[in-house]
């Protein structure tokens, strides 16, 4: 027992030490927690997005992207274009996201077709690559624009009419464009989707001659219909109005959901019958696990009664749609990972001469992921300036891949493995510190300045750790799958 | 009885396979009836894998002309030119490396590259690759091919920890369960498992056998052949020799055939021999001597080797023989006891065997013995520089290259043992192999060694450069009185040179022959059927 | 072979072959705009001499198998801190000194600088080394984290040093040391005046190039020695050394260990060339550069020579010595010429990342 929890500590060194020196830091910084709460609250939906748009790659065995530099950069011309014409709001927002994608599309495709050539050195070829592309990027915006294309507007030009200037506000176009959609139209737009998803779904079966279950959809389809007819009701309507959303009530509404969902499949399992549930197999139903859920929930609930936590609890205001992308991505990388696709890149991560001998194409898979990895952060950045609000043209990118690799570290997770889970947690901790350490070198050192130094030397510190503890493994246990390379009957005779 | 009624699944005839003018199949048959267990022998290099990669329909066939001969597959003739064919011929093959990711459930070992995945939306309008897995129907079809075989785990566990043994067994419930699996190849299944794990690899393979499944099996380990299979064929220098009926035979016949009597003389004059060998005088000796060499594990070796002698040391490839000078020489981890002309030699020191006068031409030529974008003078006296302070001139504290002695005793060693080359300034990666080889060995011989260990000496070089290397060799024991012990997997070679050849099986010593010890002696030993050296010369 | 330039373009790298082409063709603008090539040839040669011996450094590290040292920040911060020592103690302006000649005072200075740097730098280049011995077939990926961290870690250092000289530290009343520090009263432009001459427009900073040259002539004469050439079969074969008794551990900490104390002489130069010594981020890049200038000379990360340091340097520092210039003609006070750096250099570096296989130890 004693061996299983030094294990486990073992494992979790990196979040512990980040815990410890969180909570030391924030101490030590003498600010209340209703100061440091919304702001990380902030910074959480900020900085998630981009955080997340690392793991794909991860997966695939491509290391951690440097490049995702790149992916922003594509998010940064698609803003300065929407903003140069002038759209504003929710639809300029969409704009820019339609605009930015195949920007990013095209950028990954490059710099997966490149990692390709560079097998085993992705990261310090992405992160050279990342300095490369700000050579051309500053090129483009420096001297193309305006120079080249001709650009006419004082307020976003440099004077002499040639080059781009450093700061670009955003206040009167897309600011805040996602942070405020209200609640009530994220209902509408979800029940919209799912008829949609269905109607789809549906409509494929016939055409391509299957059966179509068609007391599933039926209920699916009811189900949404009444959820849709809920926001009808005075008070939920009301509420749902809002833009942006009380911590209180999220958690509330949290506790609510997992009673609720605890409860659902409490009901299922007694319907089908309780012999199923194997213990230790995925999927398997367990009464005692749920019922800790439910005991969770009911602590969790009673806590907000607490004063001093009620107090931080109703200073965060959550805008919702932000957060409700954050969870779509997490739910989709989720999903990603069960289908034929995922499993391709898992393989492909685990052991490139494996899913070369399975038949799977490993070069065209990698490509994939970084497609992938570089469109998400390209939204990433889009979420974290509008919530920003300015565009530092020259400067907004560059600490990017820096800052998201080190949060995702932080988290736990290492060269080979990733999770929603470390994400989040990775963004959560680094965060804090990146709040606090200023204040706390103040308090320490009297300078501010220590902190801000410190702060950076932790991103890159655990860089540094996480790659030297990856290269030293791959150095003191050479991996399994790669022996294979041996035999050339051996490695090919499964191909196609 | 199906086994009798003299169809065949698979009839390969008068295969023949060249590879830039180097004819190495000529004219080789293989016929396999259904569920039979049909053995495949040779030493290395007798054609055994470019069979295989012919079967397979391997690129590297493809690429160099392709090959002569008829294949059938149950009957019909077939042009397999690509390994997707040959899958969906049901040609199915279980390597001796894993293909295996540990990180993954067994389920998804067994699936891998051909999960079941069901169509949702996505996938139909961006294509296959985005239908949802089901993971459901994957573990039924595992669980299946599982219990085919009888291994008893269950489908979800990570293959990550799992014994050796079950990992092979792994992969062969992957080939069982690709649908309309006909034939099954099975290359050295049992190298890499303990004896136990072996016994129930050999049941299994039974089992297998016993549904229709014709397997194909390549090993060099004469008992397991006698104990499964049920025919066999045997190869040696790429021709046919014979197929016979397990029955019919008897492990001395096996062993004759193995290795056959190769009339080849590699020394044309024979030097004068003025030597006395003394079992008292001893150069060499090792006691219970281990090596660590990946794929080339020595196991306890005890040997004498006398002073002034050509010794032999043979074996098949994968055995532990190429481990030993390995190991001398602190190129891997090694213990027990080594003593250089009866001094114990410090095997965690490296460099202590060049210290002692020992000197090593290694079989790896490009990988340990070059310095392939260095020039042919810099690879010549290199050792000698590093090891005994040759060609250095004192400059105050240092110690700086003296150009004018290392190009001196280069281009003579260029000029003794003609080495082809543009001049000594020229890379040594360029050089065709036979050259390399001289450079190697010149290198030795620049650390003027009292013993030298030569590892594969004519590996990869044509017959005049190999004729050329032995004869000096030959020629630095009887003039300079060198203990020469050559490590090959050329029994020929070994034949016409030594005074006594070990053979090396399994990590130990199996026996020390004469070089006219009769063919099935030298079989045996190789094929593991003797073990711990009782047999002695 | 229908175009023959493919075997040359093969041979060089067809990054390689561009840049030499728009380094000749910077040459014909700056003809052609009628600018003093005299005036600008004395500035590439002062950058030469500048930049060269941190370029130098690279030669060791590749050689003994750990790779392009995009780490030699580590060496940076020795030197730097053997020139803020050097600063501390006024050497300098030691009367005595001067009074010998100011000259020969700077020189002490420097000197006392250069040998305090080593001395650092041979303790964290054996630490160094001891790290990237255990990261095998990973080191540029480690080093340049590593290089950064040592730069993030020296910026919380240089707050807290309890350095005092008016010299270092900020005027009024803030804390710890200067971003930038003038080296006017300590060893500034030392070597570049040292028996300089000019013949027309054309300066020679003679000392200098000397010493530069110096640095490279210790380098050749250890690439021949014993010690050198194990070193140098370590890097390119590991096993072939071993096969020869030769540590090969031994020899990457030595290469790394020279690597890191050329590293900390070559920022010295550099500082005393420019003027001035930059803390902080200020060498954060330093790496890079000099990666891409022996990239440039021809290197590989398996193969650096001198000579690739030497047209390399002189290459790189050429284009951003004209491309300034240059550029101004099209563009005037337009910062092209740090655009130009960033492509240039960062290319070179991925063009040399395809060209290495993998990240395999042994090959």
């Amino acid at each position: 027992m004693n061996k299983k929890i030094s294990d486990l500590l073992f494992k979790n060194k990196v979040v512990i030490l980040f815990v410890f020196l969180g909570v030391g830091a924030t101490i030590a910084s003498k600010q209340p927690l209703t100061f440091v709460i919304p702001e990380l609250f902030t910074r959480i939906a900020r900085n998630s997005f981009i955080v997340l748009s690392l793991i794909i790659p991860v997966i695939a065995g491509m290391g951690l992207n440097f490049g995702i530099v790149i992916g922003a950069m594509a998010a940064q011309i698609a803003i300065f274009l929407t903003t140069y014409w002038g759209l504003t709001g929710i639809g300029g927002f969409l704009v820019t996201v339609a605009l930015a994608t195949p920007f990013s599309v095209f950028f990954g495709f490059l710099v997966g077709k490149l990692f390709n050539h560079m097998k085993g050195n992705e990261m310090i070829g992405g992160l050279v690559l990342g300095y490369f592309a700000e050579g051309i990027y500053q090129l483009v915006f420096l001297f193309i624009f305006g120079g080249v294309i001709k650009l006419d507007n004082p307020t976003l030009m440099i004077p002499t009419g040639i080059g781009v200037k450093n700061t670009i506000d955003l206040k009167d176009t897309v600011k805040y464009a996602l942070d405020t959609v209200p609640m009530l139209t994220i209902v509408e737009i979800g029940f919209y989707l799912v008829l949609l998803w269905l109607v789809g779904s549906v409509a494929f079966q016939l055409v391509k001659k299957q059966t179509v279950n068609w007391k599933a959809t039926g209920i699916k389809a009811a189900a949404a219909v009444v959820v849709y007819g809920l926001t009808f009701i005075g008070p939920v309507e009301r509420f749902l109005a809002a833009d942006r959303l009380l911590l209180l009530s999220s958690v509330e509404l949290a506790c609510l959901v997992t009673v609720l969902w605890q409860g659902f499949h409490f009901v299922k399992w007694k319907i089908k019958g309780s012999h199923q549930a194997v213990e230790g197999e995925p999927g398997g139903f367990i009464p005692q696990k749920a019922i800790a859920y439910v005991l969770l929930a009911g602590v969790v609930y009673g806590l907000t009664y607490v004063p001093a936590l009620y107090k931080v609890l109703i200073a965060v205001k959550l805008p919702v749609m932000t957060y409700v992308c954050i969870g779509a991505l997490c739910a989709f990388n989720n999903i990603l990972m069960r289908t034929r696709l995922g499993q391709n890149m898992r393989t492909v991560g685990q052991s490139r001469t494996v899913a070369n001998a399975a038949g799977i194409n490993v070069d065209k898979t990698r490509i994939i992921a970084m497609i992938f990895s570089t469109v998400l952060a390209s939204w990433g950045q889009l979420i974290f300036l509008q919530n920003v609000g300015t565009l530092s043209t020259y400067g907004a990118h560059t600490q990017v891949g820096q800052f998201a690799i080190a949060a995702l570290l932080v988290g736990g997770a290492s060269v080979q493995k990733a999770t929603n889970k470390q994400a989040l947690l990775g963004v959560v901790l680094f965060h804090t510190l990146f709040i606090v350490s200023p204040l706390a070198g103040k308090e320490l050192f009297g300078d501010p300045v220590i902190g801000e130094y410190f702060r950076v030397f932790v991103s890159y510190g655990v860089i540094a750790m996480a790659l030297a503890m990856h290269a030293w493994k791959k150095v003191v246990s050479p991996r399994m799958g790669s022996i294979g390379s041996a035999g050339a009957v051996a490695s090919a005779s499964k191909a196609g | 009885m199906e086994k009798a009624n003299g169809t065949y699944v698979l009839k390969m005839d008068n295969i023949a396979k060249e590879y830039s003018g180097n004819r190495v199949l000529k004219g080789v048959n293989l016929h396999i009836r259904p569920g039979e267990i049909h053995a495949l022998m040779g030493e290395n290099g007798a054609g055994k894998s470019t069979l295989m990669n012919i079967l397979f329909g391997m690129p590297v066939i493809h690429s160099t002309g392709g090959y002569e001969g008829t294949i059938e597959v149950g009957g019909e003739s077939v042009n397999i030119d690509t390994p997707l064919k040959a899958m969906e011929l049901g040609i199915g093959m279980v390597h001796q490396e894993f293909m295996l990711i540990p990180g993954f459930s067994v389920t998804e070992n067994i699936k891998i590259g051909r999960e079941i995945s069901t169509p949702n939306l996505a996938s139909r309008i961006f294509g296959r690759s985005m239908e949802t897995l089901d993971f459901e129907a994957m573990a039924r079809d595992a669980r299946k091919a599982l219990k085919t075989i009888g291994l008893q785990i269950e489908e979800y566990v990570k293959v990550a920890g799992l014994p050796v043994g079950y990992m092979q067994f792994i992969e062969i419930a992957r080939e069982l369960d690709k649908t309309g699996i006909r034939i099954l190849v099975f290359d050295e299944p049992t190298a890499v498992l303990t004896e136990s794990e072996a016994d129930r690899l050999l049941e299994a393979m039974r089992v297998i056998s016993a549904q229709g499944i014709a397997i194909i099996f390549i090993t060099h380990r004469l008992d397991e052949v006698m104990a499964v299979a049920d025919s066999m064929t045997i190869l040696r220098d790429g021709e046919f020799v014979a197929r016979k009926e397990i029955k019919d035979t008897d492990v001395v016949e096996i062993a004759e055939l193995m290795i056959g009597r190769k009339v080849e003389k590699l020394l044309d004059d024979e030097l004068p021999d003025t030597r006395a060998l003394s079992d008292d005088a001893i150069a060499v000796s090792l006691r219970d001597y281990r090596v660590d060499m990946p794929g080339e594990q020595v196991k306890g070796i005890n040997l004498d080797i006398r002073k002034g002698e050509i010794f032999g040391i043979g074996g098949l490839a994968g055995q532990g023989k190429l481990g030993i000078p390995n190991g001398i020489m602190g190129l891997y981890k090694a213990d027990g006891q080594v003593k250089i002309n009866g001094e114990s030699l410090n095997l965690d020191k490296l460099g202590d065997a060049l210290d002692h006068k020992v000197a090593f031409v290694s079989e790896d030529r490009r990988g340990v013995g070059l310095l392939l974008d260095e020039s042919i003078e810099q690879n010549i006296i290199f050792s000698a520089m590093q090891t005994n302070g040759r060609f250095l001139k004192k400059l105050a504290w240092m110690q700086l290259y003296d150009a004018a002695a290392a190009k001196s005793h280069a281009e003579e060693m260029v000029k003794t043992l003609d080495i082809r080359c543009t001049g000594i300034r020229q890379a040594a990666g360029s050089l065709s192999g036979g050259n390399q080889q001289k450079v190697c060995l010149a290198r030795a011989l620049t650390l003027e060694p009292d013993i030298l260990f030569v590892s594969e000496p004519t590996r990869g070089i044509d017959i005049g450069a190999k004729k050329l290397v032995l004869e000096y060799l030959a020629k630095l024991n009887r003039e300079q009185g060198m203990t020469v012990i050559i490590v090959s997997s050329e029994l020929v070679e070994l034949r016409s040179i030594s005074d006594r050849i070990a053979i090396v099986s399994d990590g130990k010593l199996a026996c020390i022959l004469a070089p006219d010890a009769s063919d099935a002696d030298f079989g045996l030993a190789m094929s593991g059927a003797w073990k711990g050296g009782e047999k002695d010369a | 072979m229908r175009n023959p330039l493919k075997p040359m373009v093969d041979k060089f790298g067809l990054p390689r072959v561009i840049i030499v082409s728009f380094f000749l063709l910077l040459v014909v603008a700056a003809g052609a705009f009628r600018m003093n090539l005299l005036q600008l040839l004395s500035d590439v040669i002062r950058r030469w001499g500048m930049f060269g011996i941190l370029a130098l450094a690279m030669v060791p590290a590749v050689q003994c198998g750990i790779g392009l040292n995009f780490g030699i920040s580590m060496g940076i911060v020795g030197g730097l801190l053997g020139g803020l020592i050097a600063i501390q103690l006024r050497i300098a302006e030691n009367p005595s000194l001067v009074a010998v000649h100011p000259l020969f005072a700077m020189w002490a200075a420097v000197l006392f600088a250069i040998v305090v740097g080593v001395i650092l730098a041979v303790g964290i280049g054996y630490l160094y080394g001891q790290l990237l011995n255990k990261v095998k077939g990973s080191e540029m990926t480690v080093t340049t984290y590593v290089g950064f961290s040592i730069i993030a870690f020296m910026n919380i250092l240089w707050m807290l040093l309890p350095f005092n000289n008016g010299e270092l530290i900020w005027p009024n009343a803030g804390k710890g040391l200067r971003n930038t520090i003038s080296l006017a009263t300590s060893f500034s432009g030392v070597m570049n005046k040292t028996l300089a001459f000019s013949i027309g427009d054309l300066t020679i900073p003679t000392g200098l190039l000397l010493f530069f040259f110096l640095m490279c002539f210790l380098v050749w004469l250890f690439m021949r020695s014993k010690t050198g050439i194990a070193m140098s079969a370590a890097g390119a074969n590991p096993m072939f050394a071993k096969a020869a008794g030769i540590d090969v551990n031994k020899m990457r900490i030595t290469g790394t260990v020279l690597s890191t104390v050329l590293a900390a002489v070559g920022i010295l130069v550099y500082a005393q060339g420019f003027g001035f010594m930059q803390l902080y981020n200020g060498p954060m890049m330093m790496g890079f550069t000099s990666v891409a200038a022996v990239l440039i000379g021809g290197a590989s990360p398996k193969r650096a020579r001198i000579t690739h340091v030497l047209v390399g340097t002189f290459m790189f520092q050429g284009i951003l010595a004209l491309g300034l210039p240059v550029a101004n003609q099209f563009i005037p006070e337009s910062n092209l010429s740090e655009v130009m750096r960033l492509i240039i250099s960062n290319g070179i570096i991925i063009y040399a990342l395809t060209q290495a296989k993998g990240g395999s130890g042994r090959e």
